[in-house]
């Protein structure tokens, strides 16, 4: 394990281990807790797979009751909990802690209400996200967001992670396609938020509990929002001999007025990987490849397409192919969704990041990753959703090679220092997890985080939810709700009074 | 009265905070103070104005993102972004109308304290939906910042879109940047004359489920139509409202989509065209066909299904009049008298499905007497107190703005 360093094991609990899980099997019986070696051992680890960690013990709970009771139990007796969906966090949001009940919630697996006419699906937080889509295309309906893992990945996880995808820049992330919640508290509560109505009353604790990543409650159920299928979606491939044109072509794209249902760019060195792997004909010579993706009424789309393609010829564009059929479409697609695999098939190892910066720094932001590939002797391929500017460069390094997981961290570190410096965020839609923990004070003063974590103490004050992930440093509630004031008189006789 | 504090800076404003902090001073934050009447009515010695904090701070349009200081009229704000043909899609809602206040006034750190949204919500999503980072001072009297400036950001809590609606009651933002979008180039509305509640229900759901892409829906009975047409807008009957904006091809496709879905034998279709649809959304989305009366005012959010249902119970009760925006998920209701009937309202709501009611026009000590917004069950209403006391300690911000205890 490399140098992100977990909260210490506590002793006691770890000490008391055989009564825990004698308790969680009367709470959850039958299957549902699994204690030995080899049946925890697929829980060890989540997409972020550089850490790995054994639970003290995971449990897979089927019902709201059960949740509520471990819960209850954990919180009562001290124990950590770390929630887990489908486990296919990029930034450890699901690894383990040696002192902590791992929750599998991927026995909540059913769809519960289809509800066509209020475009709403209640289902439980295991059902994948593909899974939702799937129980309603029948319908001419689908579920916007489409992370990449959309196959694996839960809808539960979703809400923890406030996944993207390709299409976030005109339907939203997870947050915006929410509707309700239900969740457990750590003490055990169950609170529902939310419903098939379109604004949540009083705080917007839906909000706050998109993307946050498990360390607030245990959702048990979602209400989500679904929309009409688009009636067509075309593409356009689009090579410019540099992504400085390529970004400019998005740009004037946006700034006429059009928000392409997806707008995907590619660096030359992920171009290449990408035709080897699938050879749907990239051209290999571009600088930089642009998949706009127009989704909508047949009259817009053409009417967009042919705009679109006017603004990449007047952008310089090397190379431009539109779709005419749905197996066109797909193909270019397919070299751009097989971007991570054809860069697996080369390197042993790589870590993909997932910083987001203002558009227009791409061409900065990629010549100064130039020179950091350079520093650290490690390449690096590009993948960017250019409508938002989520960037996500896979840093290509080989395990076994003593120190090269280390000099990719430090590349991986010295990329988000950069995308923050820009302007950016840390991470677009993979979230903070363990992985840029460490780096959260590069862009949140201490005030920031404190301020943050003291909104888990409302939920969690003992912090036992997910303990070690999103902040660097555990501050006691205590600590933190302290107040340094010293009463005088009105400090500020500049201040204009009425 | 009440010492106002006008701060030109977010160091000032955390530097009153701070100190009513320390003396458990209550404050009364506002912008322009043009949504006093809406909420629970506040009880502060001091009131902490923030439209000193005015102006845009950053604006590209090609980023889609705004930056602007708190106190800047939300009219500044909308003329800066049509002049580059874009728009806050979420369309915020203008209360002056309903509240016998002139229209097009009020801050952009009031419409987002409130989160405002208009008709287009229902295709755009809230003003919450388009919050994308927030600086404020928290009730300890310290600064800080959340979110960021880019569209795309799961970077710690979303505190932006948390504080969003929160009325002011956990912080007081010094700073706020949106994601903003392109305006349409035209747009349109499909109306069919002469529905009733239930049939328009009905048209509307058809409508919304279809790629029709209708960014606004809403049903106007008979009552409130005759009022708007009385207003100068071209509607006789009831009127079941379509709205369709885009490019020019894509609008006159879609209406013909719809045309071909909703407009069978016997039926009333017209096509509003671009002025006269706007003004018609503006009406809608405003409730001026409640504006200049005495009557009190709600605000229901539903399962859109649910509106008629919801309203045919209640008109068997008590005299009202009621629209439907948000494709019937939102109930704009209007009771006359002086009883609000508040457990009557909340009742029907949660019989049909749930959702919840909000008393948006009512003298100030009924205000004070009900519950404005929608009581919590008890383990969601301790939360949220939790969540306000790790914000604001002492209680100093707006106390009593959204519900009795804070």
């Amino acid at each position: 394990m490399s140098g992100i360093a977990m909260p210490r094991p506590d002793a006691a609990v770890l000490s008391r281990r055989d009564e825990i899980v004698r308790a969680l099997k009367e709470m959850v019986p039958g299957e549902g807790v699994i204690d030995t070696d080899i049946g925890m051992r697929v829980y060890e680890t989540d997409g972020f797979n550089a850490y790995r960690q054994m639970p003290m013990v995971v449990v897979l709970p089927e019902t709201v009751e059960q949740v509520s009771a471990v819960l209850r139990y954990c919180h009562d007796n001290g124990v950590k909990v770390v929630p887990r969906g489908a486990g296919t966090s990029l930034s450890g949001g699901a690894l383990p802690l040696g002192d902590g009940v791992l929750m599998s919630m991927m026995k909540f697996n059913k769809v519960l209400d289809i509800d066509a006419a209020n475009r709403a699906v209640v289902a439980q937080p295991g059902v994948t996200n593909l899974g939702i889509t799937r129980a309603v295309e029948h319908l001419g309906f689908y579920y916007a967001p489409d992370p990449s893992s959309q196959i694996a990945c839960s809808i539960g996880g979703n809400i923890a992670e406030n996944s993207g995808g390709v299409h976030s820049l005109k339907y939203g992330l997870t947050t915006n396609n929410v509707l309700g919640l239900e969740m457990v508290l750590i003490t055990g509560e169950v609170i529902r938020l939310g419903g098939k109505h379109l604004d949540a009353e009083g705080y917007d604790l839906l909000a706050l509990m998109t993307g946050s990543e498990g360390l607030l409650g245990v959702v048990t159920e979602v209400t989500v929002r679904i929309l009409q299928k688009p009636e067509m979606a075309r593409a356009a491939l689009v090579g410019f001999p540099s992504s400085e044109a390529g970004g400019q072509c998005v740009a004037e794209i946006i700034g006429a007025g059009i928000i392409p249902g997806g707008m995907e760019m590619m660096d030359e060195l992920a171009i290449n990987f990408a035709e080897d792997f699938v050879n749907v004909g990239y051209p290999r010579d571009a600088g930089a490849l642009l998949i706009v993706e127009l989704d909508g009424p047949e009259a817009e789309v053409d009417h967009l397409l042919s705009e679109v393609e006017a603004i990449a010829r007047r952008n310089g564009a090397s190379s431009l192919r539109v779709s005419t059929s749905e197996e066109e479409r797909l193909a270019f697609w397919a070299g751009r969704k097989s971007a991570f695999p054809a860069v697996g098939r080369i390197s042993p190892d790589y870590l993909c990041m997932d910083g987001t910066i203002p558009r227009r720094a791409l061409p900065q932001v990629l010549a100064r990753m130039r020179e950091l590939s350079e520093k650290h002797g490690l390449r690096c391929a590009n993948v960017f959703h250019a409508g938002d500017g989520n960037l996500h460069p896979l840093i290509l390094y080989d395990a076994n090679k003593p120190g090269e997981l280390e000099r990719a961290e430090d590349f991986g570190a010295d990329i988000l220092r950069l995308c923050v410096e820009v302007g950016g965020v840390l991470t677009g839609e993979h979230g903070v997890g363990i992985e840029k923990r460490d780096l959260m004070p590069v862009m949140f003063s201490e005030d920031d985080l404190k301020q943050q974590q003291r909104v888990k103490c409302a939920f969690d004050p003992k912090q036992l939810l997910n303990p070690g992930k999103v902040f660097p440093e555990l501050h006691r509630c205590a600590e933190l709700g302290r107040m340094h004031v010293s009463k005088g008189q009105l400090p500020f006789p500049d201040i204009p009074r009425f | 009265m009440p010492d106002t504090f006008k701060p030109r800076t977010a160091e000032e404003a955390r530097d009153v905070v701070r100190w009513a902090a320390a003396e458990h001073e209550p404050l009364e934050i506002v912008g322009q103070a043009s949504k006093r009447a809406l909420g629970r009515p506040v009880q502060a010695g001091q009131v902490l104005d923030m439209s000193g904090l005015a102006g845009i701070e950053l604006y590209e349009p090609e980023e889609l993102v705004l930056t602007a200081l708190p106190g800047t009229p939300i009219a500044e704000i909308e003329a800066a972004l049509a002049a580059k043909n874009q728009e806050l899609a979420f369309d915020p809602l203008d209360y002056g109308p309903l509240l016998g206040r002139p229209a097009g006034q009020g801050t952009l750190g009031g419409v987002i304290a409130a989160n405002l949204s208009g008709s287009k919500r229902l295709k755009h999503g809230a003003a919450r939906d388009h919050v994308l980072g927030m600086d404020a001072v928290s009730g300890r009297g310290e600064i800080f910042k959340s979110g960021g400036r880019v569209v795309k950001n799961v970077t710690g809590y979303d505190l932006p879109r948390t504080l969003t609606g929160s009325w002011g009651t956990l912080a007081v933002a010094t700073r706020l940047t949106l994601k903003v979008l392109p305006r349409a180039e035209t747009e349109a509305t499909f109306l069919l004359s002469g529905l009733a509640d239930a049939d328009a229900a009905t048209a509307m759901t058809a409508a919304m489920g279809s790629s029709a892409e209708v960014s606004a829906a809403a049903h106007l009975p008979e009552a409130v139509a005759r009022d708007l047409a009385a207003r100068g807008h071209r509607l006789s009957g009831p009127a079941t409202l379509l709205r369709l904006e885009g490019f020019g091809p894509s609008v006159d496709y879609r209406f013909e989509r719809l045309r071909a879905l909703l407009g069978g034998a016997g039926r009333s279709v017209a096509r509003v065209e671009v002025d006269a649809s706007r003004a018609l959304w503006r009406a809608v989305r405003d409730a001026e066909a409640f504006a200049g009366s005495d009557d009190l005012v709600w605000r229901l959010s539903v399962a859109p299904t649910a509106g008629p249902a919801v309203v045919a119970q209640l008109v068997g009760q008590f005299a009202c009049t009621a629209f439907y925006d948000w494709s019937g998920g939102l109930v704009w209701l209007a009771v006359p008298g002086v009883d609000a009937r508040a457990e009557a309202i909340r009742a029907a709501i949660a019989a049909c499905g749930g959702g919840h009611a909000t008393l948006v026009r009512a003298p100030a000590p009924l205000r004070s007497s009900i519950p404005v917004f929608q009581p919590q069950p008890g383990p969601l209403a301790a939360l949220s107190a939790r969540l306000k006391e790790q914000f604001d300690p002492h209680g100093i911000l707006n106390p009593g703005r959204m519900t009795a205890g804070h």
